[in-house]
């Protein structure tokens, strides 16, 4: 008998003191709630291609895209820094889950649309879902005029038809940790009318991507995108004899995301001069191996277009 | 100490742990707060603030999520997350202390009661001190809330401002508090 209750009056005289730990505790159990892992990326765009980022409900992001010439153009050419292609853009949430987007690119005079639609969205804690899972669909159409487009033959019929092309991308990405995403992208690029018989119209493709914090504002990405072998023009013999590193590439940027409160700056390296799909996954040919890589810059500022009521 | 001694301590403590409580909780608390600079002001809501309040010790305890907090903006939101509170390696904001000056058994009556509560704070893994003078108010029906203003700063708390933004953020973040209690 005295050897159980001695245990017990301690422990009843111990609740008063701990009272507040104990309240904190029960608390605590009971407000454990199902949040969603964000910001894997800085941005809408790793630095060329779509990353699982989207703008939020409301929310308007408009980009300015900025490639300079070839760095390997040299001194003449200050670098590159002579020339730019650019591309203006607005994407805008529908909501949280839904983004649409367009843009007009120096590149070919360029219009390109885009929806992007978040289906799984990564768990941070209280639920299991390890990945987010987004899918992108744009299309594009140039704007040059007939003479001007490179499948251009005297007396053929300029079908409008034949300036479109499409992209379909699944996005599968995870945020492993604050500072490390890691993201995979399968895709699809059709192109309505291509400029060599021996190209395929669908060009399969596959693109990774990944970024590092390096601090709290400051992050490296990296992204590449592989096209799968025999689908695009291999280069002639006479453009081989000419530089014998001619040819389509695969896109490979490296760049350095920065925030400053309502812009993001994204600077960095591509050999890809397109800012659309199509573009820099079916028409890039500048060689890393010989400098044919371009500096260039995308701005980003998002103004809060409407505020969204929120569930209470 | 013989054994009848024992029995006696034990039988006197253990209802004052157990079954003698005023025990007060609210789920769905409001947690506001304002940054106020000539530049920009900034405001967040939660209103997923829990608390226990337990008029027999007269401990009162809060958990609030820090991913709860929701601003205009969402990038806002998202920064605020990301840059200042580091949501995901400090996902709450707790407070336990005592409420002096209620007097026992003041909820069960209507009327509004001025009180002084004083605890430690714990958010962004950093714990302090604060004392701030609380009103309770019963109303006719008999429902309990209860509301405070206090002020931090978010240097206290080992919140860093990057130089860029340091006019756009307050030195002091005024924060409102409202809870209404449900007797459990």
């Amino acid at each position: 008998m005295k050897k159980f209750l001695l245990p017990v009056a301690l422990l009843s005289a111990a609740i008063p003191a701990h009272a507040q730990d104990d309240l904190l505790a029960m608390l605590n159990d009971s407000v454990e709630e199902k949040v969603f892992s964000t910001a894997s990326w800085k941005s809408t765009r790793v630095i060329n291609g779509h990353s699982t980022e989207n703008t939020a409900h409301g929310v308007l992001d408009f980009r300015i895209g900025h490639r300079f010439g070839f760095v390997s153009d040299g001194i003449s050419e200050f670098f590159g820094l002579d020339g730019a292609t650019v591309r203006l853009g607005f994407d805008y949430g529908i909501t949280d889950r839904l983004q649409v987007g367009f843009g007009r690119s120096g590149y070919q005079k360029t219009i390109d649309g885009s929806l992007k639609y978040k289906i799984l969205r990564q768990c941070g804690s209280g639920c299991g879902m390890p990945i987010t899972l987004s899918v992108v669909a744009a299309s594009s159409v140039t704007t040059l005029t007939a003479d001007k487009v490179p499948w251009y033959e005297p007396g053929r019929t300029d079908y409008f038809t034949h300036r479109l092309a499409y992209s379909w991308q699944l996005l599968i990405g995870r945020k492993f940790s604050e500072g490390f995403t890691l993201q995979l992208m399968p895709g699809l690029v059709h192109r309505n009318l291509v400029q060599y018989e021996e190209e395929e119209n669908d060009v399969m493709n596959i693109g990774a991507a990944a970024r590092y914090k390096l601090s709290k504002r400051l992050a490296v990405t990296a992204e590449y995108y592989y096209v799968l072998p025999d689908q695009l023009a291999e280069p002639t013999s006479a453009e081989l004899a000419a530089d014998p590193d001619a040819g389509f590439k695969n896109s490979l940027a490296i760049g350095l995301d920065i925030e400053t409160g309502g812009h993001v700056f994204q600077l960095h390296f591509s050999n890809s001069t397109g800012l659309f799909e199509r573009a820099f996954i079916t028409e890039t040919v500048g060689s890393w191996a010989e400098q044919e890589v371009h500096f260039g810059f995308n701005i980003s500022r998002v103004f809060t277009l409407h505020r969204p009521k929120r569930p209470m | 100490m013989n054994t009848r001694n024992l029995i006696i301590a034990a039988a006197l403590l253990l209802p004052f742990g157990l079954t003698a409580q005023e025990r007060w909780t609210a789920r769905t608390g409001t947690v506001t707060f304002s940054s106020i600079t000539p530049l920009e002001n900034i405001e967040a809501k939660n209103t997923k603030a829990s608390s226990v309040f337990d008029a027999t010790t007269n401990d009162l305890v809060f958990v609030v999520l820090i991913r709860s907090f929701e601003f205009e903006k969402a990038l806002m939101q998202e920064h605020f997350n990301e840059n200042y509170m580091e949501s995901t390696k400090f996902p709450k904001a707790t407070f336990k202390g005592k409420v002096d000056g209620l007097k026992a058994g003041a909820l069960g009556t209507a009327g509004t009661y001025n009180a002084t509560v004083t605890g430690e704070l714990t958010m962004h893994g950093v714990t302090k001190t604060i004392t701030t003078a609380g009103v309770f108010t019963v109303d006719a029906a008999g429902k309990v809330s209860a509301s405070c203003d206090f002020s931090i700063k978010p240097e206290d708390y080992e919140i860093k401002i990057p130089g860029m933004v340091k006019d756009n953020i307050a030195k002091d973040i005024n924060v409102h508090v409202r809870m209404e209690y449900i007797r459990s």
